[in-house]
């Protein structure tokens, strides 16, 4: 605080004003974006939220019920368990796919390989909803509706995943490579003890994109695990809506549980999330 | 897309190599090795996107249900489609919703950026909060928002009603449920934007505002000759992302109002949705797949082409 006055003292007053404004400003601005979530944990813990109620700021009889019920009444720990599965299977072959397609991309010259590239990031542009009845008919030909290998199948290589792999493997300096072939180390040498430890980084952002893009995957899982076992958490949540019309501490409790393991993963990850975003060239 | 020409021209040149059996086994080898580092991502990649869509293609000629044989028609679906009121009023409600969105997205992510690139007390704190949304599932989104918007004991309905004001009835009221959809998304993506103009603001070299201050330009004549003219390429990058994204909106739209009320707020996907497990029309949803491909694709050339009209790459 001390140092705030200080900080302040010695601007014209002017200055000092528009910098207390802008302050309060984006502190209310925090506030208001935060506010949604707020509302939802209030209401998760304010029991009995009926079709007249509006809940208390400050919740009377703050209780756990509704996340009791939540996995009493539903599968909901089975549903966890299918997302968190399915999130880290997409997450650990993404992240091989990725950094070796990164790897070719960066190191390994051959013929037509920039056409190559360009159909791979062109794949970027292609709406899931056009695959999505094509994709359907191909799972149930292999007989893999309802399985977890069909949800996972084409999420394994993500075009997005490569671009920024590629981008950070340009970035290792190619005099380690250099070095390593003179001590006899062929591609797989390289790729394993050269270029995988400088690139952590971009592993991390990765890891993050990847775990966020099929925890959070809603079309997809809804079209293939039509079983209610097999359900992933939106589907599931998207499901109490229809379920619970008017229970609104059952569908946010639902929320919060949903929204956790991402908030601990993105704090984990915060600093490496917007470094790597800045970094792959989109500035 | 032409990231990697530069690149890749250098070095694919090798000499024409003489083929004794040594370098013959050699090349060989090299090209296991090249195979061995593509295929990991080229054979999903095939399989599950190039593959689907060009089948897509073939189903878009079809009439079809899924469930009995297909029944070739030509272009039939598509000109059923074109003539379709139904189709306009899809595109309709989906360029309302990213004229809503796209600007409330922009300017405010261009005025939190501006605000957390300034000497502030907890930056990195506040630039969490405003990116936590980001990493929020659209469905719990939706929800939360359905939540804050209901109309009847929802907590902004409660607070308008505190001061007076007989608040809307938002998703459940036609004329709402597109509001209602594209506050949902613009709170959701505020901080994505924010992110990447915020990078693009980092990139600007401190010694043009020196120079435009030596000049005597206020704060507001350095942001618009200054600032956005060199943030052009952020600017750029949302404008496309936003569009490509905006066309294919559909999780949000699916839980916050499933297309109603009475299909109010029914976007191209949702009616791709809805053709193919509601109507079991695979054909139409198809082509109406292809329709929307082309559009943003052609959306998107454009945008390429005119990026040099104002995008300044310093």
């Amino acid at each position: 605080m001390a140092e705030l006055t200080l900080q302040t003292r010695r601007m014209p007053a002017s200055r000092r004003a528009g910098w207390i404004v802008l302050h309060v400003v984006i502190i209310l601005g925090a506030m208001a974006m935060f506010f949604p979530f707020l509302w939802t944990i209030i209401t998760s813990i304010s029991p009995g939220m009926g079709l007249t109620v509006t809940p208390a700021l400050i919740p009377e009889n703050p209780s756990l019920e509704a996340y009791a019920r939540l996995f009493a009444e539903r599968p909901f720990g089975r549903v966890i368990l299918n997302s968190l599965g399915l999130a880290a299977a997409t997450t650990i072959v993404q992240l091989v796919t990725s950094t070796t397609a990164g790897y070719a991309f960066s190191r390994l010259p051959f013929k037509g390989r920039g056409v190559v590239f360009a159909i791979y990031l062109a794949t970027m542009m292609i709406p899931l909803q056009v695959l999505i009845v094509p994709l359907f008919v191909e799972l149930k030909t292999f007989g893999l509706l309802n399985t977890y290998l069909g949800a996972l199948l084409p999420t394994f290589a993500s075009a997005f995943g490569i671009f920024l792999l590629r981008q950070a493997i340009n970035q290792v300096p190619r005099e380690l490579d250099e070095a390593a072939t003179l001590d006899g180390a062929g591609h797989f040498r390289i790729f394993f003890s050269v270029v995988i430890p400088n690139i952590r980084p971009a592993l991390a952002t990765l890891t993050v994109f990847a775990f966020m893009g099929s925890w959070n995957s809603f079309l997809w899982p809804l079209v293939v695990l039509r079983k209610p076992e097999l359900q992933t958490l939106p589907i599931a949540l998207a499901g109490l809506q229809g379920q619970y019309t008017t229970e609104w501490d059952i569908i946010m409790a639902g929320s919060v549980v949903s929204i956790l393991p991402m908030l601990a993963l993105y704090i984990f990850a915060q600093k490496y999330v917007i470094q790597g975003v800045a970094s792959s060239g989109i500035k | 897309m032409s990231v990697s020409t530069v690149q890749t021209s250098i070095l694919d040149r090798s000499k024409p190599p003489e083929l004794t059996a040594p370098v013959r086994r050699n090349r060989t080898r090299y090209a296991l090795t090249v195979l061995a580092f593509l295929l990991p991502s080229a054979i999903p990649l095939t399989l599950f996107v190039l593959g689907p869509m060009v089948a897509a293609a073939w189903v878009s000629l079809q009439k079809w249900n899924l469930i009995s044989p297909m029944q070739f028609v030509g272009l039939g679906n598509y000109e059923k489609l074109l003539t379709d009121p139904v189709t306009a009023d899809v595109f309709l409600h989906t360029v309302y919703y990213i004229a809503g969105y796209l600007p409330l997205v922009y300017f405010g992510g261009l005025a939190l950026a501006l605000a957390l690139n300034t000497a502030l007390k907890g930056r990195s704190f506040l630039r969490g909060v405003y990116f936590l949304p980001v990493v929020t599932s659209w469905i719990v989104v939706a929800l939360v928002w359905r939540w804050l918007l209901n109309p009847s004991n929802g907590i902004v309905n409660t607070v308008l009603a505190f001061f007076g004001i007989d608040g809307p009835g938002w998703w459940s009221d036609p004329a709402w449920a597109m509001p209602s959809i594209i506050i949902a998304s613009a709170w959701k993506d505020l901080g994505f934007v924010m992110v990447i103009l915020l990078a693009g603001l980092q990139a600007i070299n401190p010694d043009m505002y020196d120079a435009a201050k030596v000049d005597g330009a206020g704060w507001w004549r350095r942001l618009i000759s200054v600032t956005l003219p060199l943030l052009s390429p952020s600017t750029f990058f949302v404008l496309v992302i936003s569009l490509i994204n905006g066309f294919q909106v559909f999780d949000q739209v699916y839980a916050m109002t499933a297309g109603g009320p009475n299909g109010a707020s029914t976007v191209v996907v949702q009616q791709i949705y809805d053709l193919t497990f509601r109507y079991g029309a695979a054909g139409e949803a198809s082509a109406l797949s292809w329709i929307l491909f082309i559009v943003i694709l052609a959306i998107t050339l454009i945008q390429v082409r005119g990026q040099r009209r104002w995008v300044n790459y310093g």
